[in-house]
């Protein structure tokens, strides 16, 4: 992953530690995930909604993931390896968020489509295919980027303006589903989610800022 | 008999507390106040996974029961010898499984039963679709919700209007 340019600092035991907590926090936003899949929910569902659901329960964990990548602070990797790790996970997020959607259309297409016409009987609906919106404006802003007309600054708010919107909406979407998530790895992944999500833009849009005028 | 009138309080007490409640209560709100009976409404998502002229069976699994009563819009007079179509998500499979299909007829009394599988969460809800589809009175496709996925029963009454 890290190239010899962008080695840590940190001496031999450090950088050990460092990718042993990395690896560690990586097995640790698997665990909801694997709790969703030993619902018995699961067993009376089809494959293509038992796909839908996992893929939507690994895109809220790749929502804690990201902040931590994009502020350069995952344990064990280096700056630039953080940002390459960042722009992968974008990817694999995008595609949970479409295998989710098009799981859950192939499971209950009549369902799907209420949801997706705003039209469907679920409160929580509406902020999911909010997130869905989201996530495909996210990645038009990533894909365009260098023929977009606005200053890497300006782009970097956008950006976080939509993290934070898919992030809210995300939650709101996941803590009022009734499905497969294990109550409190639901609850405590979306606090994370959120407090990653927040925490890191006013890290680094607000006390880094600060400290580089400083 | 005692259950089904208890659930229905319930629910009214639910309606007024919260505006995200279960569509029963509310269509039977208006109803209940007025001292008419107003046929019930079409719910939301109500047709969805629909299979018309679901086969007649005694039961569909067991351990839960769905139940409830019909009556005809304006006087409440209970109807007997109608069809209830029920379908829902259960431990046998989602609601496109056939064997989570079934009619129902109700007695004089106009109230129908139908013991079935356990209804799972389904699209994020814990629920039962119910229609009446048979031309005489007007078409209705019910959506109830269950208050918690570990209910083991659930009601859903129907006051038809004359097509």
């Amino acid at each position: 992953m890290a190239g010899p340019d962008d080695q840590p600092k940190t001496g031999g035991a450090g950088v050990r530690a460092g990718r042993v907590a990395g690896l560690g926090l990586l097995l640790l936003l698997t665990v909801p995930i694997l709790i969703a899949a030993a619902s018995p929910l699961q067993s009376y569902r089809s494959i293509a909604y038992v796909s839908g659901s996992l893929a939507g329960v690994t895109a809220l964990m790749l929502l804690i993931a990201q902040p931590l990548l994009a502020g350069g602070l995952w344990p064990g990797l280096t700056r630039a390896a953080t940002r390459r790790w960042h722009r992968r996970a974008g990817g694999v997020l995008a595609a949970s968020v479409l295998v989710h959607v098009g799981g859950l259309t192939i499971a209950s297409p009549a369902d799907a489509i209420d949801a997706l016409m705003l039209v469907s009987p679920t409160p929580f609906s509406i902020y999911g295919v909010t997130a869905m919106w989201v996530t495909v404006l996210t990645v038009l802003l990533v894909v365009l980027r260098r023929r977009l007309p606005v200053r890497p600054v300006t782009w970097a708010w956008l950006h976080n303006g939509l993290a934070l919107l898919l992030v809210g909406a995300t939650v709101v979407h996941a803590m009022m589903i009734e499905g497969t998530m294990g109550p409190v790895s639901k609850g405590l992944a979306c606090a994370a989610a959120l407090v990653a999500g927040t925490g890191i833009i006013a890290y680094l849009r607000v006390w880094r800022t600060l400290r580089h005028r400083a | 008999m005692q259950k089904s009138s208890l659930n229905r309080r319930t629910l009214l007490a639910a309606a007024g507390a919260t505006a995200l409640v279960a569509g029963p209560a509310r269509l039977l709100t208006p109803a209940m106040a007025s001292g008419r009976f107003a046929p019930t409404e079409t719910m939301r998502g109500g047709a969805n996974n629909y299979m018309p002229n679901a086969p007649f069976v005694d039961r569909l699994g067991k351990g839960f029961l769905m139940s409830g009563r019909v009556m005809r819009a304006g006087d409440g007079a209970p109807l007997g010898n109608i069809r209830i179509q029920i379908w829902a998500a259960t431990t046998l499979g989602g609601e496109r499984e056939p064997r989570n299909h079934g009619s129902v007829l109700t007695g004089p009394d106009g109230r129908y039963q139908l013991e079935m599988e356990q209804i799972v969460p389904n699209f994020g809800q814990p629920h039962a679709h119910l229609a009446y589809d048979d031309g005489a009175f007007r078409t209705v496709f019910l959506r109830p919700v269950m208050p918690s996925p570990k209910d083991t029963s659930l009601t859903a009454d129907f006051i038809l209007d004359p097509a």
